[in-house]
């Protein structure tokens, strides 16, 4: 039945400023979530967030190990207590972070979540628009080539704004 | 076709406008459920979204997620949004005739 609440959010905005995998993913799947139910849908890549359209690193995110107090031993696949802290110090040892990120992406698989570039393809079909930030480009040396073939546009800020007229803004 | 018209086919609905029981779904009520969403006409494509809805649910209790709908279905994606315009998982489950949708892929 459609929505007939005229507060019904009809338009979002999405800002992504994260390059690690539990920062890209809160923005694609509140994308993804928001055309699912007919919202117009937008997402803003901008700093590290650019990992997320870079040809080289889409596929390669990885979920920090180090300095994340969140993180814990808890990991389904680990069987540990979810107050069991994960110590920085094993998150430094090399390839912790990339089994870490290979065990969270194998529970979001089973999830039906897909990986980061199949996600922005998903998206772009389904009508929400994805961005890079000018600024971040420039400073990252890239180039529009350098990123994935579903990247809609790079804006400013300013352009970011006007394409983002009636929407809700969402910085996650 | 109005609620009221939908009524007359002996169906009973939520008060979302989803049916309490799959088993009363016929094609009637798809087409006028779907008319209700604005989908003048139900192709052979939009019934083999609705089918595979219908399957999915049987075998496992709920509707598919988008993701798992486009891959085994056979409808890709951007097929998929033209078909149900405006909200695929859940008006395509409405007209289905199962459960609105829980997931949020």
């Amino acid at each position: 039945m459609s929505n007939n609440n005229p507060d019904a959010i009809k338009k979002v905005s999405i800002i992504c400023a994260n390059g690690s995998l539990e920062g890209v993913y809160p923005s694609l799947i509140m994308a993804n979530g928001a055309r699912m139910d007919g919202i117009e849908a937008n997402i803003f890549f901008t700093f590290f967030g650019l990992n997320a359209l870079m040809k080289k690193t889409v596929n390669s995110l990885k979920v920090a190990t180090v300095g994340n107090s969140a993180l814990n031993m808890a990991m389904p696949m680990m069987g540990f207590p979810i107050t069991t802290p994960f110590p920085t110090l094993l998150g430094a040892i090399p390839g912790v972070s990339n089994l870490a990120s290979w065990m969270m992406k194998n529970e979001m698989e089973k999830l039906d979540i897909p990986p980061v570039d199949e996600f922005l393809e998903m998206i772009s079909d389904a009508g929400g628009k994805i961005y890079a930030c000018k600024l971040a480009m420039d400073m990252f040396k890239l180039k529009i080539d350098d990123l994935v073939d579903h990247v809609d546009d790079v804006l400013t800020v300013g352009q970011f704004y006007e394409i983002s007229a009636g929407s809700s803004i969402i910085f996650t | 076709m109005s609620q009221i018209e939908i009524a007359e086919l002996n169906v009973d609905l939520d008060d979302q406008g989803y049916l309490t029981d799959h088993n009363q779904w016929t094609k009637e009520i798809a087409v006028a459920i779907a008319g209700e969403e604005g989908i003048i006409e139900l192709t052979d494509r939009h019934f083999v979204v609705i089918d595979f809805m219908r399957k999915e649910f049987k075998e496992t209790g709920t509707g598919p997620s988008i993701r798992r709908l486009t891959k085994q279905s056979g409808v890709p994606t951007k097929e998929l949004y033209a078909l149900f315009p405006g909200g695929p998982a859940k008006k395509a489950a409405r007209i289905a005739g199962i459960k609105k949708p829980e997931g949020c892929i």
